[in-house]
């Protein structure tokens, strides 16, 4: 940690005295010290920092993963990351109260214009840490709690303790055990019985340093009957240097109740995104993963459904886009461990300038889960040569009883098709992306309005100047 | 140039990798006059179809190309739609994904540019269209081209020439594959709108020049016209066939 730093700590236990210049930035690299430090800085209970330091020696001991992208995995410098970076001086209510250049950037990304029309809730969090939050009064007092994770885990211990690593323990892999030792910010959400919360509530994440990491985590628990929707963004500068984005996920679905988690990946090709997403569902509970994947470097992400109650449904609705020097090694994990569980997954992936798209998915029945049901479509389109798609779907059912469709596409965008539209009057590259749109269209259905504008903006931009 | 001509071809000649295909057509096309082109299969009246768009496997290796007096050859497919060049594909690709309605939307704004009608007007007009080509509205909600019947397609087809109101509308076998209730249907809607445009029918044969009167019937052989006439050219083929023009064409 740099003196600055060490001087910030010993401050934080005597309160800030300078909240105007209170920036916090670890040194670079990672060892025992950094993550008691971050512990330390934040003021946790002796439970979270022992289960850090515990993390953070699995970390160490645990080899690199030996599939997908080993290449760029190995190629990540653990010693150049960032481990902790404080902006601004804390969490605010009000926008107006944000720093002014924080302020910007959120501006510009439109997110405290989205929360005006059509959100319940958001957090804004830049760096490690959230410099934003607000939930509207009517959630609030119907007793929904959406915080962020350090703001959780200071209110709410017991909550957070009771399902802090429960669905996926630090040793679950590798960036598990990473983001249990230095995790920060991040969302706590917990909706409670038989609660409704109609409007989405938003996270935004946002990197803004050169060799940061960003270890957000977070934990939502829909209690029994109750349903939520929540959504996150994120989006980093480029650099010539790499950044590491790694989050644990965590969800809990109670009886009856349903989630659906929206994930909208714009990060820069510089960064790694290792992010591990698990769920858990109870008796008749849903649980929806939607997740888009547009930026990074390499991206290796497989959200996963433990449907662990009789009639629980879990769906896994995914796109990917690989653009030049990126690879999306993405897919979906379904478990029906209980009878009568449906499940679908739906992956469209999309590589172009040489990018890579790879669906890497797994489908498992166990023995007792009778007349279980599973959906698996996985379509790929192609747009030039350079360009790569691979499928890894794996499926163990054990279970006879089990009905299973599995369909794979992969396709190529023809010049027959690109002249069709062009005879339309539709330049190059408007055609490609109206191509390209149609592709994402069964995904983008399942967007709210604006998310589905934003994306097809997006994919419309990376399509520019792709043909000729 | 005359000053009506509204398309004047002149001694074009194509190729297709080191094959020639069209050997020097010459062809002029007015206002509101609606031109047959017959001939048999290969001998370059689809070829004479996807030049005029702009298709990119096919070198233009002489000759002129002009629509109101300005050249098209030298034009990308999209900016001579946008001039007026329409094109009715023998084998209309699909889209996957992307809605009839939308496309239609998004092709007008393009194509017609300032002169676009605004979304009600849009609206009617689309009805009318539809209407008139006996099209379901569920239709709008389809995807461009996808799991269509060859006589739907034919009808989007029509519906998107009677939306973009071309000043050259190149209709590339839209009779082949249709029933009798579907060609008088997307004949009506030919008809309908090819009043302020130069149309360019390629057909096999004779049946759909019942629905369409057309001005001028030309033949093309081996890449050239070799005959050019009034309607009565497109009967004496269906009567005697291709034969006694191709001798004509080698003599």
């Amino acid at each position: 940690m740099s003196s600055d730093a060490r001087d910030a700590v010993g401050d934080y236990k005597a309160g800030w005295h300078d909240p105007e210049q209170a920036t916090v930035r670890f040194d670079a690299g990672l060892s025992e010290q950094v993550v008691r430090d971050i512990s330390e800085l934040k003021g946790e209970p002796e439970w979270m920092t022992d289960i850090r330091v515990k993390a953070y020696h699995h970390f160490m001991a645990r080899p690199m993963p030996t599939w997908g992208s080993t290449e760029l995995l190995n190629s990540i410098d653990f010693d150049k990351i960032c481990y902790f970076l404080r902006s601004g001086d804390g969490t605010k209510g009000e926008w107006d109260e944000v720093p002014e250049d924080i302020k910007n950037t959120f501006d510009r990304l439109g997110i405290p214009d989205a929360e005006k029309k059509w959100l319940g809730g958001v957090t804004a969090q830049y760096e490690s840490e959230t410099i934003y939050h607000s939930i509207r009064e009517d959630l609030e007092s119907q007793g929904v709690i959406f915080l962020d994770m350090d703001a959780g885990l200071r209110e709410y211990p017991e909550i957070v303790k009771k399902y802090f690593c429960s669905i996926i323990p630090y040793q679950d892999n590798k960036f598990s055990a990473l983001n249990t030792a230095v995790w920060s910010g991040g969302s706590f959400l917990y909706v409670p019985k038989g609660v409704h919360v109609e409007l989405p509530v938003q996270a935004y994440f946002r990197i803004n340093s050169e060799n940061m990491g960003q270890f957000e985590r977070t934990l939502i628990v829909a209690e029994e009957g109750s349903s939520v929707s929540y959504i996150e963004g994120c989006s980093a500068p480029t650099y010539s240097t790499d950044s590491l984005h790694s989050a644990v996920v965590e969800l809990i679905a109670m009886p009856g109740a349903s989630i659906r988690y929206t994930t909208i990946q714009n990060w820069s090709n510089n960064v790694y995104n290792l992010v591990t997403k698990r769920a858990v569902a109870h008796e008749n509970s849903t649980i929806e993963w939607v997740d888009a994947n547009v930026g990074s470097k390499l991206t290796m992400k497989y959200p996963a459904i433990i449907l662990k109650g009789e009639g629980a449904h879990g769906e896994v609705i995914s796109v990917a886009y690989s653009g030049e020097g990126m690879h999306q090694d993405a897919g979906a994990k379904v478990h029906h461990l209980a009878s009568n569980t449906t499940s679908k997954i739906l992956s469209k992936s999309i590589s172009k300038d040489g990018g890579r798209g790879s669906y890497r998915g797994m489908v498992t029945v166990s023995k007792k889960a009778d007349n279980c049901k599973v959906n698996v479509v996985c379509d790929a389109l192609i747009l030039d040569e350079k360009s790569r798609s691979d499928t890894y779907p794996t499926m163990e059912i054990k279970n006879s009883s089990c009905r299973c469709e599995h369909e794979a596409s992969v396709s190529k965008v023809s010049d027959d098709q690109i002249f069709y539209l062009m005879s339309r009057g539709h330049s190059e590259d408007e055609a490609l992306a109206l191509i390209v749109n149609g592709f994402f269209e069964p995904f983008v259905r399942e967007l709210p309005m604006e998310y589905a504008v934003e994306l097809n903006k997006l994919m419309a931009l990376e399509m520019e100047g792709s043909i000729g | 140039m005359s000053d009506k001509g509204v398309v004047e071809i002149h001694n074009l000649h194509v190729s297709i990798g080191d094959e020639p295909i069209l050997n020097g057509i010459n062809l002029t096309m007015k206002k509101g006059e609606i031109h047959a082109l017959m001939g048999r299969n290969g001998s370059g009246k689809s070829t004479l179809a996807k030049v005029l768009m702009g298709h990119p496997e096919y070198e233009v290796t002489d000759g002129t190309v002009t629509l109101d007096g300005k050249d098209l050859l030298a034009l990308k497919p999209w900016e001579r739609a946008r001039l007026g060049v329409f094109l009715s594909f023998q084998y209309p690709q699909s889209v996957p994904g992307l809605q009839v309605g939308n496309f239609l939307r998004k092709s007008v704004a393009v194509i017609r540019g300032e002169n676009a009608p605004g979304a009600r007007d849009f609206r009617k007009e689309l009805k009318d269209c539809m209407e008139l080509l006996s099209v379901d509205k569920k239709f709008l909600g389809r995807y461009v081209n996808d799991g269509f019947s060859g006589g739907e397609k034919k009808r989007l087809e029509i519906l998107q020439l009677m939306l973009l109101k071309p000043r050259l509308a190149i209709l590339d076998e839209t009779d082949s594959g249709l029933d009798i209730d579907a060609l008088h249907t997307v004949a009506t809607g030919i008809n309908s709108s090819v009043g302020d445009s130069a149309c360019l029918i390629i057909t096999h044969y004779q049946r759909i020049l019942e629905h369409v009167k057309p001005t001028y019937v030309h033949v093309i052989v081996d890449g050239r016209i070799a005959s050019s006439g009034g309607p009565e050219l497109a009967l004496k083929l269906e009567d005697k066939g291709y034969e006694w023009l191709e001798q004509g064409a080698s003599a």
